[in-house]
């Protein structure tokens, strides 16, 4: 079967049990803390209460690997780009500079530099686990009831979970077209060289494009028919009220974000330096 | 009289993108309570009928009005969509693309979401309505898991939930096998009395459809209304035929056995035929038609040892398949939905990787073959034409696999126009693929494979959607490939198809084989019938009642007899 990239797994968990409107509203309070800060020992502790719900929702990291490596590529890539475009950035913030050794010209290895580029790797730590529990542990029914919950018009909520419910759907029907032109010589397996496989997928594309039109006019049909838009509030039938739990988790994380401001700009400056 | 609480006045229509009318001065009048079907080839106008009473017409499809249409003495010019789609509930064709939401329970409640109910009182009417419909144990399950006929029914419940006046079902039974197709006429028709609507069906599965009473027949052609009588009327007529639709089988045979069939012989089901005046005659005609003698064909082109197969460990697709094909025949193979016939096919071409068994073509072991290497032999057709559809020019999408193979450009031009006068698309060679209709696009998608030369065809429901006109086209045109050595099989649920076209039948059931046989000796097989979601053909009930000794033997000669009759009606025509 295709692997599947990101979506809901079923467990009982206490993560699951909570609202969806609560982890998403407690996903941007997380966020908001952990892109402020750059205090080492914030994000530290955040780190810590990132993996302890992550145990908590008995996701397990398997279950989620291809979209993991696939942040974490992209993590060690913005590392990259950071040491090439700012060697230095390291030492301009906590104003010293202890070399390990010199490369050339500008570039050296400083621990300034090091622990910068630490601190912006542990930022990703903390928040790719409150992300992806977002999205593992909300029903995908419930994901357009929680952003309309959170203010979001219902129209844009409801595109966007349409358009993340299709998913497999256009994946499927990638696959079934895939093999139909591979049978007709279009190859797009390893057996072709790279230019000619980017060449071939086109070809599948367009089949692609004109089965999802179908789609859309159906669906759009099938919604307007039932009064999709109609009025300017709808109603949920999937939305979880909110319980005592959620209260209790959206305090704690306000009083999180609070707490790690107030820590992080206690002494005028986001960095925390042991230098 | 009662008012009518639907009614055309004069009502014409033209799409904003054509020339000319789609419907033309249509004047019409349905009362409270009444069940009326509403029957037309592909092209008729039935469906944007369909689409003025729902609303899509003019608020999806644009275009001009002209005459008016009232709903419940309301001129519905001066609605929106939304209080038209208050009155008229839509089950649309389409199973699949039609939910909205995830769960069975989400879906039906959709309506009421957009209504804004609060949310206790939503999931009370949607337990009840699901009662209605015989779901309340699936409400929690995902559409996915269930079966099509499930699916319709959650379409259904989806717009019964609300109050509406008037339920319209746009082909109902289009993507339905033929026993799943009586259960949700059957299902219509207890809604129909529970709930006192109106119901209109659009269907040209018109078997199917008598199925269960209806009050009227509307025959739409060419954007008009042709007539407009009782079931047992139009079926003593010849009105059905003159406008290229399918009566049913055993009207068919009797006509074809001289009978007068009138309307108080009550031809609207078999159940109610009354056939005392037409005995001698068909029993007459039996005997006068000769007994048929199928040749057996011993060639193997194609064999299947000992497959198995399975998507997910442990659930077994298919289980020691074991068939051989011969070259030149015509095959179908049979089984309801989730039975294993599409996996056969994909099995077959390559597309999935067997667990274990082998497949030769012509005693040559392939099964290690790839998708490329098996397509110069078995070319394999899919349902959707847009899922093959890859160019803008009709010329360059059948010439794509030949390019693909690096085949000089001469020779790429002799064998496509060749391939396109077979297919009857030359005239067509040089238009975008966009301007074609469906089954005009379908006949592309078998273009480009055939102009591979396989020896084998394979068509995955080469027939789905198609009104009597379009279905006689492919077939014939089948038929004609299929003289000329090309070995067919079918995938499919048209009990139609089986009879008219394919000698022999494979019927399979969860993944096995479980018979191999003529179609016409499955269609009367009750064991065989249900295990794969057929029905009983007609043609087998009418010997039964008319006596005749051997009703197999009946049904044989009358598809003998029928296909010359459909050679001379062709010609004519």
């Amino acid at each position: 079967m295709a692997q599947e990239l990101l979506s809901y797994i079923e467990r009982k968990s206490p993560v699951h049990s909570l609202s969806g409107a609560t982890k998403l509203i407690i996903f941007i309070l997380y966020s908001t803390a952990a892109m402020l800060t750059y205090d080492t020992r914030v994000l530290l502790a955040l780190l810590v209460i990132s993996i302890v719900i992550f145990v908590m929702s008995k996701i397990r990291i398997r279950e989620i690997g291809f979209i993991l490596v696939f942040i974490l590529a992209f993590l060690l890539l913005n590392n990259i780009a950071i040491y090439i475009f700012s060697p230095q950035e390291g030492v301009k913030i906590y104003g010293s500079s202890h070399v390990l050794f010199e490369l050339a010209g500008r570039y050296n290895i400083t621990w300034e530099q090091l622990f910068y580029q630490f601190n912006i790797t542990l930022k990703y730590f903390v928040v790719i686990p409150a992300a992806l529990l977002f999205v593992v542990t909300t029903h995908p029914s419930e994901f357009a009831a929680s952003l309309n919950k959170i203010g979001v018009n219902y129209k844009i909520a409801y595109s966007v979970s349409l358009a993340l419910r299709y998913i497999p759907d256009i994946q499927r029907d990638f696959k079934t077209i895939a093999k139909a032109q591979q049978a007709r010589g279009i190859d797009i397996s390893k057996n072709e060289n790279l230019w000619k496989r980017i060449k071939n997928i086109s070809s599948i594309i367009l089949p692609l494009i004109f089965s999802t039109l179908d789609r859309i006019e159906v669906i759009s049909n099938a919604m307007e028919l039932r009064r999709f838009g109609k009025k300017k509030k709808r109603t949920w039938y999937k939305e979880k009220p909110f319980r005592k739990a959620d209260y209790i988790v959206l305090i704690s994380g306000l009083f999180i974000l609070v707490v790690s401001l107030l820590i992080t700009f206690y002494d005028g400056s986001r960095f925390y330096n042991p230098f | 009289m009662k008012e009518p609480i639907i009614q055309f006045k004069n009502f014409s229509f033209k799409y904003e993108s054509q020339v000319e009318h789609t419907l033309e001065k249509i004047n019409l009048s349905i009362y409270q309570g009444e069940k009326i079907v509403i029957v037309g080839p592909s092209g008729s106008g039935k469906s944007t009928l369909a689409h003025c009473l729902n609303g899509l017409v003019p608020f999806s499809y644009r275009g001009e009005v002209e005459g008016s249409l009232t709903i419940k003495g309301h001129d519905t010019s001066t609605l929106d969509i939304f209080t038209i789609s208050k009155m008229v509930g839509t089950v649309l064709q389409d199973p699949d693309g039609q939910f909205i939401g995830l769960s069975v329970a989400e879906d039906i409640a959709f309506a009421l979401e957009n209504e804004a109910i609060p949310q206790e009182e939503m999931v009370r009417q949607v337990t009840d309505v699901s009662k209605l419909v015989d779901l309340e144990n699936k409400i929690q399950s995902s559409i996915h898991e269930l079966s099509g006929g499930q699916k319709q029914r959650v379409s259904l419940a989806g717009v019964i939930v609300e109050e509406v006046d008037i339920l319209l079902f746009d082909e109902p039974l289009a993507n339905l096998d033929p026993a799943t197709g009586k259960h949700a006429m059957a299902l219509i028709d207890q809604i129909q009395k529970e709930t006192k609507t109106t119901v209109v069906i659009i269907e040209h599965r018109l078997e199917d459809v008598l199925s269960q009473d209806v009050d009227r027949i509307i025959v739409v052609d060419e954007g008009r209304i042709v007539s407009d009588m009782s079931p047992n009327e139009l079926l003593a007529s010849d009105i059905l035929e003159s406008c290229h639709l399918r009566e049913p089988l055993y009207v068919k045979a009797l006509k074809y056995a001289g009978c007068n069939v009138t309307p108080d012989m009550h031809p609207e089901s078999i159940e109610s035929l009354a056939i005392e005046q037409c005995r001698d005659k068909l029993s007459e005609w039996y005997e006068s038609t000769d007994s048929v003698k199928q040749e057996k064909k011993n060639s193997p082109i194609l064999e299947l040892r000992d497959i198995n197969f399975e998507y997910h460990k442990g659930i077994k697709t298919l289980q020691n398949v074991t068939l051989t094909i011969h070259q030149g025949e015509m095959v179908s193979i049979v089984g309801r939905n989730g039975a294993g016939k599409s996996t056969l096919s994909k099995i077959i071409g390559g597309f999935e990787k067997i667990k274990s068994g082998s497949i030769f073509y012509k005693g040559e072991d392939i099964t290690e073959d790839t998708i490329f290497e098996r397509s110069n032999r078995i070319g394999i057709v899919m349902q959707n034409p847009n899922h093959m559809i890859s160019k803008h020019m009709i010329y360059d999408e059948v010439a794509l696999g030949l390019v693909m193979r690096g085949v000089p450009e001469e020779e790429i031009k002799k064998r496509v126009e060749e391939t396109l006068k077979v297919c009857g698309l030359y005239a067509f060679r040089n238009w975008p693929i966009s301007a074609l209709s469906f089954g005009q696009k379908k006949r592309v998608t078998i273009a480009s494979i055939l102009v591979l030369q396989p020896e084998v065809l394979i068509l995955d429901e080469p027939t789905a959607g198609q009104d009597l006109r379009h279905y006689t086209e492919i077939m014939e045109f089948l038929t004609q490939l299929n003289s000329q050595g090309v070995t067919i099989l079918m995938i499919t649920h048209d009990m139609h198809l089986m009879l008219e076209y394919t000698p022999r039948a494979i019927a399979i059931d969860d993944g096995r084989v479980i018979a191999d046989h003529s179609a016409a000796h499955i269609l009367t097989n009750i064991s065989i019938v249900e295990m794969t979601n057929l029905k009983v053909t007609s043609l087998f009930e009418l010997a039964q009642k008319a006596g005749i000794d051997q009703p197999i033997e009946f049904v044989t000669r009358f598809i003998e007899y029928d296909k010359e009759a459909r050679l001379t009606w062709r010609k004519n025509y």
